[in-house]
């Protein structure tokens, strides 16, 4: 499933890749002038990603062409900036923009231009067949490969493009950290060519991946896989530009359709002043932690408790007559790295009210007080908790590894579980 | 002069009255259960944990495998988290379709029920008709999914599939016939005399015992507790349909035979609504993202399966993984209750208590 998923995305982003060429061409028609300093910005913010992407590409070595290789790199670096990017969720409308206007002013020589244009195709080419030769579609990686192959072969100067192209990568890469990955794409671009335009180059690509990056990730539907497919194999004619800005703008108008959050107060909002009044006035007020209405969960009530007063509250949100939460609904532990943290769901038949009761522990040392003497009922579920998480409940009346077993090793929902297995 | 002295004696985990693989080691002093300790864990499959390496859609058939005679419910409680989470609006074709599945699935639940829980007491005829008519359900929910029992039906925003042409006919046609045939459960069943002493008066506990010890579903009910997930905590369009909360006073293992063959009636109340106020057309799916990322939090929500309140709690990162997933599993927390129960019972009665709790150890075991 999610293999697919990149599949697409690696081709959307080819035909990207074929709409900045169009876009570049036209922008060597108009010669346009001048310097952008934030497409440098831009190209500056490399994305954590690009470093797996990239060794991927690297490994490859079936299209055998370090040109091509280095190409491919410069590729993969713009497809995780691309991820990033859309992570980061921008405004897609803005960077378009961006991209609209960094394209004229980086076309200074038309000549230059054109020659860039090629060496992306070639570049896209070649990152495209070895996105597949990793292992995505193994039948078309070969005829891809080819396609690689031949537009490597295509023309001396568009190679020399796309190495400088990915030196400029490469370059900007080591200016934010000097990674190891990096310094290797600057070797295997032979870097000859001139430079400034290279990398307005490579950040007009970029802006541009961004773009197409973000709508695709605010569209929702988007169109079926085989259609993604058909573009892509399309994306070395310009024709594909187009389609992929009609997407583009699909998308926009996705992400506007998107469910803006209720910000009306939450119907449960004096329950939980209630409590958290309740609570105040009987306990003293350093009892609770944090309070607060959990719109995720339909609106539950949510109390945390401090470490050391959970049982008390625990006990008062049983007892007290205008709390009188007499069920529990549930209880587990959860392991959030920074801290383990207990969830108790208590419901009240009486007041017909529910309630989330959670307290946080030392994730080294998760140690709190049961509450299985004031509900029968969270006499396994705190079990379960110390088998899977290793939660120790204090005054529980027999916890022990209810699933698992006591020559279990390790407490699998641990994050940091590692499986233990004598015979492996 | 008789010696005498307390043995331990194991029941399970392969015993054909433990309807699973669940263990109880007894300490018996001649008859009389002097102590039980239920041991567990002989199905646990991890289900948790595989979920956190898994998309939302990819872990639904592993809720089939939860509570497997009631697989529509298990399904439910993970795409309603989800689309809790999501705030998405489900289609109302696709509501009335999981209705319809969840009830059809909760009778056939109740009369494998019915038919084991006879079985227990060694009458065997029961056993035959229940799933006689239990196999027309899950004939009917095969052909709205495709399987007899993982469905695999569900889905965040709807379901799989359509009915099929003619299926809600066919449901139409079933539920008079059930109510026929429920009848003569009854007769052939309820009345009996052997099956009355077994059951009246066996594994009693109060109202409070029954909050305290977090039980639900008919087992809550048959205390007195007024309390159905499907009216007093609305979900799915369980709002629209008219039917009664079966309640009874007595607390004991015929009571809770009454609450649910009296459910099986409820729900078939429920599916004829349905089927006439089923909309002629529409969608089944929701327009949802093809990868469904739950929003960074977490949630809990809580619905009225067969055997109780089914939970399913998420915690996202907003990745397409849940970062924690934890399914509050009704027979697990039924089960709890069984040492005291247990407790200075005689061991011929330790059938019918246990088979009055109603478990599915696929369920328990997680």
């Amino acid at each position: 499933m999610s293999g697919e998923k990149d599949l697409e995305q690696i081709k959307r982003e080819a035909a990207e890749k074929a709409k900045e060429l169009a876009k570049q061409r036209l922008a060597a028609k108009q010669a346009g002038e001048g310097n952008d300093p934030k497409q440098v910005a831009d190209q500056i913010a490399e994305p954590v990603v690009k470093e797996s992407v990239a060794a991927a590409a690297t490994d490859d070595a079936d299209l055998a062409k370090k040109k091509a290789a280095a190409a491919a790199k410069a590729k993969a670096a713009a497809m995780a900036k691309m991820k990033a990017n859309a992570q980061a969720g921008e405004a897609p409308a803005a960077s378009e923009a961006k991209a609209e206007v960094s394209a004229p002013v980086e076309g200074q020589d038309a000549d230059l231009a054109k020659k860039k244009a090629a060496a992306a195709a070639k570049a896209k080419a070649a990152a495209l067949a070895k996105m597949k030769a990793t292992g995505q579609i193994e039948a078309n990686a070969e005829s891809e490969a080819q396609a690689a192959t031949d537009a490597a072969d295509d023309d001396d100067l568009a190679k020399k493009k796309a190495a400088a192209v990915a030196k400029a990568k490469a370059a900007a890469e080591a200016k934010l950290k000097a990674k190891a990955e990096a310094g290797e794409g600057a070797d295997a671009s032979s870097g000859d060519d001139d430079d400034l335009a290279k990398k307005k180059a490579a950040a007009v690509a970029k802006a541009k991946a961004a773009a197409a990056a973000k709508a695709k990730a605010a569209a929702s539907g988007g169109g079926s896989a085989d259609d993604e497919k058909a573009k892509a194999i399309a994306a070395a004619k310009a024709k594909a530009a187009a389609a992929a800005k009609a997407k583009s703008a699909a998308g926009a108008k996705a992400g506007a359709e998107e469910p803006v959050e209720e910000k009306k107060p939450s119907p449960n909002q004096p329950y939980l002043d209630k409590y958290v009044k309740t609570i105040t006035d009987n306990l003293g007020a350093d009892i609770l932690e944090d309070s607060y209405i959990n719109p995720l969960s339909k609106d539950v009530p949510t109390l945390v408790a401090k470490r050391e007063s959970y049982y008390r509250l625990a006990e008062f949100l049983k007892y007290n007559e205008l709390l009188g939460f007499d069920y529990l609904s549930e209880l587990h532990g959860t392991d959030f790295q920074t801290h383990m943290e207990v969830y108790v769901h208590l419901y009240s038949y009486k007041n017909r009210q529910s309630v989330a009761l959670k307290v946080k522990l030392d994730r080294n040392d998760p140690v709190t007080q049961s509450v299985q003497p004031l509900w029968a009922g969270a006499d396994w579920p705190e079990c379960e908790a110390y088998d899977l998480l290793g939660i120790k409940f204090e005054g529980h009346p027999n916890l022990h590894r209810i699933m698992l077993g006591e020559d279990w090793v390790g407490h699998p929902l641990r994050k940091d579980y590692e499986p233990y297995d004598v015979e492996v | 002069m008789i010696r005498t002295e307390e043995m331990l004696l194991n029941v399970g985990p392969q015993h054909p009255s433990t309807h699973g693989v669940f263990r109880l080691v007894l300490k018996i002093d001649g008859e009389i259960i002097v102590e039980a300790k239920p041991v567990i864990g002989y199905l646990h499959r991890g289900t948790e944990k595989l979920a956190e390496d898994l998309q939302y859609t990819q872990i639904i058939p592993y809720t089939d495998r939860m509570d497997y005679v009631s697989a529509m419910t298990n399904n439910y409680v993970i795409v309603h988290a989800v689309e809790t989470m999501m705030g998405i609006q489900v289609p109302e074709r696709a509501e009335y379709l999981r209705v319809l599945a969840m009830e059809l699935n909760r009778v056939a639940s109740h009369l494998l029920w019915w038919g084991t829980f006879i079985l227990d007491f060694g009458a065997t005829s029961p056993l035959l008709y229940a799933f006689r008519d239990r196999e027309m359900i899950l004939n009917l929910l095969n052909e709205l999914s495709g399987a007899r029992l993982t469905f695999n039906y569900m889905r965040v925003g709807g379901v799989k599939w359509d009915a099929p042409e003619g299926w809600l006919e066919k449901v139409a046609e079933f539920v008079p016939y059930l109510r026929g045939q429920l009848k003569g459960y009854h007769q052939l069943v309820s009345g009996n005399e052997i099956f009355l002493n077994r059951t009246k008066g066996i594994g009693k506990y109060t109202k409070e015992d029954a909050i305290n010890y977090s039980l639900s579903g008919a087992n809550l009910r048959s205390t007195g507790v007024k309390w159905d997930l499907r009216k007093d905590e609305p979900y799915s369009i369980y709002d629209r349909f008219d039917f009664d909360v079966v309640t009874r006073e007595e607390g004991d293992a015929l009571a809770r035979y009454y609450c649910r063959l009296g459910e099986i009636e409820e729900s078939l109340k429920i599916i004829e609504q349905a089927l006439e106020q089923f909309p002629k057309e529409g969608e089944i799916m929701a327009k949802v993202p093809k990868i469904i990322k739950a929003p960074k939090g977490e949630a809990f929500v809580r619905i009225e399966g067969s055997r109780g309140e089914i939970g399913c709690y998420i915690s996202s990162d907003g990745k397409k993984e849940p970062y924690r997933l934890k399914f509050r599993r009704p027979s697990f927390y039924n089960l709890q209750i069984l040492p005291k129960l247990l407790e200075g019972e005689s061991i011929s009665n330790l059938i019918a208590i246990l088979g009055a709790v109603d478990i599915v150890l696929g369920e328990v075991d997680g």
